[in-house]
């Protein structure tokens, strides 16, 4: 499809509520038409305040939006067009789920019979045919999610937002939901702009995902690339599990660091350290870490077994690894590996590659 | 299926259902103790006197009372013609014996009720009887005033006879009983109840619309606001809630006056002329103004805890889905809000209907209601049966607009907070 790379545009924009803290700093992001992008971030990080600002609920302190091209901060949020789906799904209680789906297209003047057939697509898309006589408050949470998502695209909306729409779920029916959207993303090509503080959640979803920290993006990358290929420790830190080793670069050279922690060194991919004597926090992905590896890897140390939690398909092991005694190692149930008892010396491996020498914390 | 009919016994053999109500019945027991006091000051309180003012304004033992062997002659009397002697003697009888117990001055009151003009032959009679000679009371007593021979004066005492009347309420609707037993009205020019009747509903529909009207968006307001400025204005719609209720209606008394401040405000502004100052005081006027803003809390709270529960991201919802504000607002926050412009509207309009103070004092003639009415009779006529009837004709008009309230709106969709 020929899709547009800037079908929606923040350029350079800030926010602020009070005059004093910026919640938004110097935003820029072009999202794609047909993307499902992801603002993820902890609380307060300003990914609602985002998402508001391209709902029309607050207008940016200073910057513009860009929707298809058009600047759109001064336009009220009932003209912009874009479905929206709301932290508690925000279902009117006094309208029937057929009412609720009617809703924007009465007020956008569709005549009735062709309503009828938006409205029975939409409730099929989210298999609740049958359900449009209903009232919200007889359906369950998740019936009501699916409601809300109807809703949301009943009106053929070019772009909708996801407000951390699955947050009340419980956690089966949160992963069932996943799929679902992603799904129906998938079969109607809609822009869709999803807020969420969990990861997996981002991860599961989205082509690309922002990671807000402190206002600001962190990183924005595809899923993929977020999980491996971190920038800065507070994406490695928050995306999934991270072991850190902070430390000094003693020596770098041709793509190989080394670092010298409290008393060790170990051999890291140089991220984000330029040169000799810089403080660096290494970033390194528990299963990245092998017990008993081979001889071609080029970090080999030696740790003792502190905790060994078992949680079905693999084993969490807690080591005291050169200073760190929280180095987490993930072991598949699958091998023998019937010498992880607490207080073992094991050893443990892996690649420079794998560690990322990133920004101290 | 047999398993549903089998009797489910417990461990110790006793049928389950026995044993459970066994069980509950200690704590029923309970439950019932710990209301049984307000059940008791519910009943001592509220409906004793309700009923005994059900039964005082049909009551109409007193003339039975007063001339029974009066009652048992005239059973007899078709009441076409003059009373046979016999009746007469028994009147004569009976009102020796009310002279002797000094009762007879409540007679001639009670009977004026009914005709007017008993009063003075009453009098008359009494002064008289003390030299009447024993026999022949008819012609004794028609000598004593014209009046006593004339038989519509005869068929006044007669309908006096049963023990329990609907007069009072008649009265209540400016209409009576004719001497042929037909209700009629009563002539143009004496219908006071009538027009106070309409007046109070008036007012109180006029009060509530007001109250609607100035409630909503400081209800809304309220519900919206951040916390801190939303609890001084919730202080700000409570203080009068704190204040008496003679304190405000004084001080609207002080405010609406002719020479008060809004009209030294409007002289001053040029609005109106020094000598030609508006009347707003002692006409309706007053009423409403005093009224509105005395029964203002009363829409306010109710409709605030209605707000409070509404989501705002429905309104967004709303918004984003293509509503404009106002249709956002028609179709989606307004309809949730009708449980407490219910609870607020029924609160105030029955509140208004009953309103006894505000009105006495800023009403003047033309602001006054049905119950400063009930007021004069009880305190100054001293009708009490009277003023009972139409208390309880305000009660079942009460009673008939909550039906409708319940028939239109669904009771169980109020919300009181």
């Amino acid at each position: 499809m020929a899709s547009k790379k800037d079908f929606v545009k923040f350029d350079k924009v800030d926010k602020s509520y009070d005059g004093k803290i910026l919640v938004v700093k110097d935003l820029q992001l072009d999202i794609a038409e047909g993307e499902f992008i992801t603002m993820l971030g902890p609380s307060g990080s300003g990914k609602t305040t985002c998402l508001m600002m391209l709902a029309g609920f607050e207008t940016p302190t200073n910057g513009e939006i860009y929707l298809d091209g058009n600047a759109i901060s001064s336009i009220p949020p009932h003209k912009r067009g874009i479905g929206m789906v709301f932290q508690n799904y925000a279902l009117f209680p006094h309208m029937t789920v057929y009412e609720n789906l009617a809703f924007p297209l009465r007020v956008r003047k569709i005549p009735k019979d062709e309503a009828d057939k938006k409205i029975d697509k939409a409730l099929s898309m989210v298999s609740l045919q049958g359900f449009a006589a209903r009232m919200p408050g007889q359906l369950s949470g998740g019936q009501q999610q699916r409601v809300a998502v109807a809703r949301s695209l009943v009106f053929d909306p070019q772009l909708v937002l996801m407000d951390e729409p699955l947050g009340a779920l419980d956690k089966n029916l949160r992963e069932s939901m996943q799929y679902e959207i992603k799904h129906i993303h998938e079969s109607i090509g809609v822009t869709v702009v999803y807020v969420t503080h969990d990861q997996s959640e981002a991860l599961t979803m989205s082509n690309r995902i922002a990671v807000f920290n402190d206002g600001k993006v962190q990183q924005l990358s595809s899923p993929d690339e977020l999980y491996e290929k971190p920038v800065n420790s507070f994406v490695a830190e928050f995306i999934g599990e991270n072991n850190t080793f902070a430390g000094e670069v003693s020596d770098i050279s041709d793509g190989r660091c080394k670092v010298k922690l409290a008393n060790a060194e170990i051999l890291a991919n140089p991220i984000s350290v330029k040169g000799k004597g810089e403080k660096t926090t290494v970033s390194l992905r528990p299963e990245r870490a092998l017990i008993n590896p081979s001889d071609k890897m080029d970090n080999i140390h030696n740790g003792k077994i502190e905790e060994v939690i078992y949680h079905g398909d693999h084993t969490r092991v807690r080591i005291n690894l050169l200073g760190n005694p929280e180095f987490i190692l993930k072991i598949p149930n699958s091998s023998s590996n019937l010498d992880i008892k607490l207080g073992n010396e094991i050893k443990i491996g892996w690649n420079s590659d794998d560690a990322r020498a990133l920004d101290p914390k | 299926m047999s398993s549903e009919n089998k009797q489910i016994l417990t461990t110790d053999g006793i049928p389950l259902e026995v044993s459970l109500k066994k069980a509950e019945k200690k704590n029923k027991v309970k439950a019932f103790l710990l209301v049984a006091p307000l059940l008791l000051f519910i009943i001592i309180t509220y409906v004793f006197p309700i009923g005994d003012m059900l039964m005082r304004s049909v009551d109409d033992k007193m003339v039975t009372e007063m001339l029974p062997k009066t009652y048992k002659s005239m059973e007899t009397w078709d009441g076409k013609e003059l009373p046979p002697e016999e009746v007469f003697e028994a009147f004569y009888f009976d009102f020796q014996r009310l002279i002797e117990e000094e009762r007879e001055g409540k007679l001639s009151t009670q009977l004026n009720y009914t005709k007017n003009g008993f009063k003075s032959i009453i009098k008359k009679l009494r002064r008289k009887s003390k030299s009447f000679e024993e026999g022949n009371y008819k012609e004794q007593i028609m000598a004593v005033h014209k009046r006593w021979a004339d038989v519509e004066y005869w068929r006044a005492i007669k309908r006096r006879a049963p023990a329990y009347t609907y007069q009072k309420y008649l009265k209540g609707m400016d209409m009576y009983e004719n001497e042929k037993g037909e209700i009629v009205n009563v002539a143009e020019d004496r219908r006071v109840h009538r027009i106070l009747w309409l007046r109070t509903l008036e007012i109180a529909f006029f009060v509530t619309v007001f109250c609607f009207l100035m409630a909503y968006p400081i209800a809304h307001l309220l519900a919206t606001l951040p916390m801190k400025y939303s609890n001084l204005l919730m202080i700000c719609v409570l203080l009068p809630f704190w204040t008496s209720l003679l304190v405000r209606t004084a001080s609207w008394m002080i405010l609406l006056q002719q020479q008060g401040i809004v009209n030294d405000f409007f002289v001053m502004i040029g609005l109106v002329s020094d000598d030609n100052r508006i009347e707003m005081m002692f006409n309706k006027t007053g009423s409403y103004v005093a009224m509105t803003q005395i029964l203002l809390p009363f829409m306010v709270l109710p409709l605030y805890s209605v707000m409070k529960t509404i989501s705002p991201s429905l309104m967004r919802a709303g918004k984003s889905l293509g509503g404009t504000p106002f249709i956002a607002f028609w179709k989606v926050y307004f309809p949730l809000t009708i449980p407490g412009i219910g609870a607020g509207c029924l609160l105030v309009f029955i509140l208004a209907i009953g309103y006894y103070i505000t009105p006495a004092l800023v009403g003047g003639a033309s602001g006054t209601l049905i119950s400063n009415q009930i007021a004069f009779h009880m305190k100054s006529t001293l009708d009490w049966s009277f003023a009972s009837a139409m208390g309880l004709m305000l009660l079942s008009g009460v009673l008939v607009i909550y039906w409708l309230y319940n028939k239109l709106v669904g009771i169980d969709n109020i919300k009181l907070g």
